[in-house]
């Protein structure tokens, strides 16, 4: 800090000027989320402009996909947000799907539905959680995670992996739900309600955590517009826009759910949106278990989905297909859209362009956090900078899908 | 994606406004084709109009075409949360003419216009904030164009002897390996000499 100080006036008072003062808030702060590097100037402790710099974990993602077939384009989508690993997926398969113009069997839209709602569980529980110890309360983290673990188990059991999913496919899901795991996953529900009231004792009516959140980083709901905001962080300003009801996909239509809807738009706001999410897609989750039927997972045409395994290995067509599909691919009708889902986080889109070959000629990924981490600005202005970490966690932001 | 019923017919009218070259509804999915000049009046009643109130800039990114005359498409993705519908408006522009910013009309195009220009050099005038932002600080070059390698010309380590992170142009030990899918066999679908087999049909029949 500089100050330089003006001589004594006539009347005895001594005016001094201090220059705003310059801080680095990451790139590796722990409540910046990843890599955020968000250069502050102060005045003092308020917050006088954030200015957030991002791009520290940009792998060219878009770029990859240009030079990957359609199928082998999918794994990058797990890790772009990797908090919720197959609700991006989705995005790109529905994309995909759109422009081949295929509609998947009936449990597999199920099977997806499920699935992304158990990651928006895996979601927002890491967010809740981790957004409560950037202020300072450790315990729902530690509590929070033991869930998250059960749920991965899920993961695992479905796709193999307990992240990186690669599970939705173009036509369907890689294979169907293994014996005993929707008894299991129904199993979960249950006590899961439970464990979320649990959560809520120990912040929802929490003093300090009531001091640290409420009426901080307050958004009404034209600048959450003007700033492109969707999800939780939109509908905590008051704006009821749930993808999932306003233009159901899958079989979104088919279940009944509430959305939460906030009235202050502050940091509390968006953490009671979560966590009344949780609820909802607890009740979504059981409502698909008791929906699901019996049936194919993938649709059957051979040139998009690989023929199954046993099959592989008796008939010489199937072994051209599953050949020609995991080396050349398939190709994609000449098109463009831009296809969307409600992510954990909010809507996130891939803009997908299709010149007729086996690779996508342009894939835009629309990062639901690239617009929230812009209102940074707006949203810390006059904050003090302790206040910056609640704005964070609230935002609910990863840097795996900003810097893509 | 389903819409709202009861939008009125404000596709057809969104088709008729100034600037609008072409309108089309693609896999149900309305995209007007529109003037690089007359974009801001368009996005300004687009955005205002009772009839359309499209609040919100969900996307905006470009496209590169590089056999084209214009080579780049900028494409913008409104969402209208009070009508439940989205249009797509696509304008097309090269390196050198700049391209109207819409951050005056809705402040999140800041960043897509800052990336836009990062990945593919496509310039915005009346854009206050052009720097770069995902790429690293200093980097030369737009790696979203199709001629762009998609190894990039430098490459980065960090040097024991020097202390510091020094830049040097790429080395690839095994060049990079693409693929020809467009074989003969599955992605043309007319070969050369089709026409003789054709014209030998025709002669039979004659």
């Amino acid at each position: 800090m500089t100050a330089g100080e003006a001589p004594a006036s006539a009347s005895g008072r001594r005016s001094v000027e201090v220059d705003a003062q310059g801080l680095n808030f990451g790139p590796q702060h722990p409540s910046a989320h990843g890599v955020l590097r968000l250069v502050l100037e102060l005045d003092g402790e308020v917050v006088e402009r954030a200015d957030p710099h991002v791009g520290l974990l940009h792998r060219g993602t878009e770029k990859l996909i240009e030079y990957k077939t359609y199928l082998q384009a999918t794994p990058y989508f797990d890790r772009l947000d990797y908090v919720s690993p197959m609700s991006e997926e989705h995005a790109f398969v529905l994309a995909t799907e759109r422009l081949l113009g295929v509609v998947p069997p009936e449990r597999a839209q199920w099977i997806r539905v499920l699935f992304s709602e158990i990651t928006r569980v895996l979601n927002h529980l890491l967010n809740v959680t981790s957004y409560a110890l950037d202020v300072g309360a450790i315990t729902p983290a530690l509590w929070g995670f033991e869930e998250r673990e059960k749920l991965m188990e899920f993961y695992e059991a479905a796709s193999g992996a307990r992240f990186h999913a690669n599970y939705f496919r173009p036509g369907g899901v890689n294979r169907d739900l293994p014996d005993g795991l929707e008894d299991r996953i129904a199993a979960f529900c249950e006590p899961f309600l439970r464990f979320v009231d649990d959560l809520e004792t120990l912040l929802t009516a929490n003093r300090i955590w009531k001091q640290r959140t409420v009426d901080i980083g307050i958004v009404d709901a034209a600048t959450a517009l003007a700033w492109g905001f969707s999800g939780p962080p939109l509908r905590a300003s008051g704006v009821a826009w749930d993808l999932r009801r306003a233009q159901p996909y899958e079989t979104y239509d088919q279940v009944s759910f509430k959305v939460p809807i906030g009235r202050n738009g502050d940091c509390y706001d968006r953490y009671l949106m979560r966590v009344w999410e949780m609820r909802e897609s607890v009740s979504i989750i059981q409502q698909c278990l008791a929906k699901m039927k019996p049936g194919p997972v993938r649709i059957a045409d051979s040139k998009i989905t690989p023929p199954p395994r046993a099959e592989m290995k008796r008939s010489m067509e199937a072994l051209i297909n599953h050949f020609k599909l995991m080396s050349e691919g398939f190709h994609v009708p000449t098109g463009a859209t831009y296809t969307v889902v409600e992510t954990p986080k909010g809507e996130f889109g891939v803009y997908l362009v299709s010149d007729g070959t086996n690779k996508p000629y342009r894939c835009k990924i629309r990062a639901t956090g690239f617009a929230h981490l812009q209102a940074m600005d707006v949203l810390a202005r006059r904050h003090m900078l302790a206040d910056c970490c609640a704005i964070i966690g609230s935002l609910d932001i990863v840097f795996g899908e900003i810097d893509r | 994606m389903a819409e709202a019923a009861g939008n009125g017919d404000w596709f057809a009218e969104a088709a008729a406004l100034t600037g609008v070259v072409r309108a089309f509804r693609e896999r149900d999915e309305a995209v007007l084709v529109a003037e690089r000049d007359a974009l801001l009046p368009l996005m300004q009643t687009l955005r205002d109009d009772p009839r359309f109130r499209f609040e919100e800039c969900m996307d905006l990114c470009g496209v590169d075409w590089p056999q084209r005359p214009e080579r780049f498409e900028v494409v913008y993705n409104l969402l209208s949360v009070s009508r439940n519908c989205r249009v797509r408006v696509i304008i097309s522009t090269d390196e050198k003419t700049p391209v109207a910013s819409v951050c005056h009309l809705w402040p999140v195009a800041t960043w897509w216009e800052r990336e836009t220009w990062d990945m593919y050099g496509i310039v915005f005038a009346g854009q206050p904030d052009m720097r770069r932002i995902l790429t690293e600080y200093g980097f030369e070059g737009h790696p979203l164009r199709k001629d762009f390698p998609l190894t990039g010309y430098v490459e980065v380590r960090y040097d024991e002897e020097r202390g510091a992170v020094v830049h040097e142009p790429v080395h690839l030990d095994q060049a990079f390996r693409t693929f020809d899918f467009l074989s003969p066999w599955e992605g043309m679908t007319t070969l050369p000499g089709d026409e003789k087999a054709r014209r030998g049909a025709e002669g039979d029949e004659g």
